[in-house]
């Protein structure tokens, strides 16, 4: 369970998060949609600590993470995994040394239960042979299945996704919708995504949070959101020009 | 104007106390958790071993012209004999460390900014972040144990392939006196001057790694970003190490 309440984050004049209040339940997919540039990555980074909050309180199972010590932040923070929006690889490591990274770091594991993790998560992502390979040798598609690797491979309580599908081809964007799926229903994890992916969310995600002017517009179920009727969210929903959301 | 100028009086003493800050907590990692050896070992390869190079060919070449100026200069007085001393001293107590540590930033420490702020650019940094671990423990200790292990070792060679660059122009070209070379310079060099350049070059590698890493850690946007910061991180880094050197020079001598 991670509850927001009365969020603001400024960068410099620019009001990003606006007295945002917001309760993402335990076990659950949730998505958060919105227009670009609304500040839904800032709203992600804000659930890890990677950002503070100006005013207001970020919770994570009851307790705060805004202005903690480093050393209680990693606490709370090895509940987490999380896949950066452009997935943030170690450039000078290879796929096998990037997805054994944490459990080296992180586990004392011996050398070959390491390597057997890193492989079946690679498999669980349809990934097979390119162990060896740099992360500038990938493929887009490919890169995001090491990074959601990565991200699993502690088995975290809590697993952060920003944007995980976007640039992709309609298949690999399935197939990895299908995997968060999967890998959800396998371990129970609390996932929040970050994403524009509609309709396609709408089979994903159990709770559906709408972003907009810094605030939560409308938090529900997938017929919530379908059926609603804000206007910018049927505008966002439907993709139209017209309706309260401007281009910047 | 004057909201500009307390402006950019609150912007110099912010940066200063964030570099403050960078060293002393760069220094509390190096006591509690300094990195894994291997990390230590593969910056050592970097910062040292591949910089042998470019210091032994600077160091030939400083020795070198030393003897020549020397030689012009002490024959005026009729003591060509005193050319070892002169080059001797030069270079340990002055040109060894500084020069050696301006050559290790130009090739080092514009990379070890620019990995660094490749790092921060691409949310490295960050995912090392919410992984719960701790930056400085992979990227900012190992540089700076290699860099304090390196400079003093490769500031040694500079100064003993300078000495014989010396000699090669003074004795062999020029004709000094080869056992006066030597002699004079065994009798004048002592402990202090060997100390007080090994002091130095000490805390020029702790410069180097400071700036190096500091400047790469808080790179600004993009590829832009990064070149900014490498560029200045090359200067204020020489800069510094010029200025630390007049009053390190001033205390040891």
């Amino acid at each position: 369970m991670i509850t927001l309440r009365n969020v603001h984050k400024s960068f410099g004049a620019q009001k990003v998060l606006d007295g945002l209040d917001l309760d993402i339940p335990a076990g659950q997919i949730t998505a958060i949609i919105g227009p670009s540039g609304e500040g839904k990555s800032v709203l992600l980074k804000h659930l890890i600590g990677l950002l503070q909050p100006d005013s207001g309180t970020v919770e994570v199972d009851g307790e705060s993470i805004v202005d903690l010590r480093r050393s209680e932040l990693n606490r709370i923070r090895e509940k987490f995994g999380m896949l950066f929006q452009n997935v943030a690889l170690f450039d000078s490591m290879t796929v096998f040394e990037n997805v054994a990274f944490p459990l080296q770091e992180k586990t004392s594991l011996s050398k070959e239960e390491i390597r057997s993790r890193v492989v079946s998560a690679l498999e669980d992502v349809g990934l097979k042979n390119i162990d060896d390979k740099f992360p500038d040798e990938l493929s887009g598609g490919m890169k995001k299945r090491v990074g959601l690797a990565r991200a699993v491979v502690l088995n975290p309580k809590i697993i952060l996704f920003d944007e995980p599908t976007t640039g992709l081809d309609p298949i690999i964007k399935r197939a990895i919708h299908e995997l968060i799926k999967d890998t959800h229903a396998k371990f129970g994890f609390t996932a929040v995504i970050v994403t524009h992916e509609i309709p396609d969310i709408f089979d994903v995600a159990q709770n559906i949070a709408m972003l907009f002017r810094g605030k939560i517009l409308q938090h529900g179920t997938p017929d919530d959101i379908k059926n609603s009727s804000d206007p910018a969210i049927r505008q966002f929903i439907s993709g139209s020009l017209d309706g309260p959301i401007r281009m910047a | 104007m004057v909201q500009a100028l307390g402006h950019v009086t609150i912007g110099v003493v912010r940066d200063l106390g964030r570099a403050g800050w960078f060293l002393l907590y760069s220094c509390y990692m190096i006591v509690r958790r300094p990195g894994s050896l291997v990390h230590v070992l593969k910056q050592l390869r970097f910062i040292g071993t591949k910089s042998l190079f470019v210091i032994v060919l600077t160091a030939g070449f400083t020795g070198m012209v030393l003897g020549l100026q020397g030689y012009y200069t002490l024959a005026k007085f009729g003591s060509e004999g005193m050319l070892g001393t002169a080059v001797a001293l030069s270079l340990i107590r002055e040109l060894g460390p500084v020069l050696a540590a301006l050559m290790v930033t130009g090739r080092a420490g514009s990379a070890i900014t620019a990995e660094i702020g490749i790092m921060r650019i691409t949310e490295q940094i960050d995912a090392l972040e919410t992984m719960a671990l701790d930056p400085f423990k992979y990227l900012v200790t190992p540089k700076f144990i290699a860099a304090m292990i390196s400079l003093p070792l490769l500031c040694a060679i500079f100064d003993v392939i300078g000495i014989y660059g010396g000699w090669l122009v003074g004795v062999k070209l020029l004709g000094v006196n080869p056992g006066a070379y030597f002699y004079e310079m065994e009798k004048s060099v002592v402990w202090r001057d060997v100390y007080s350049g090994f002091v130095k070059s000490f805390s020029f590698g702790v410069i180097i790694a400071w700036i190096g890493c500091y400047k790469g850690y808080y790179a600004g946007h993009g590829a832009e970003g990064v070149a900014k910061a490498t560029t200045e991180s090359v200067v204020l880094t020489s800069v510094i190490i010029l200025v630390w050197d007049y009053f390190l020079t001033s205390v040891l001598l």
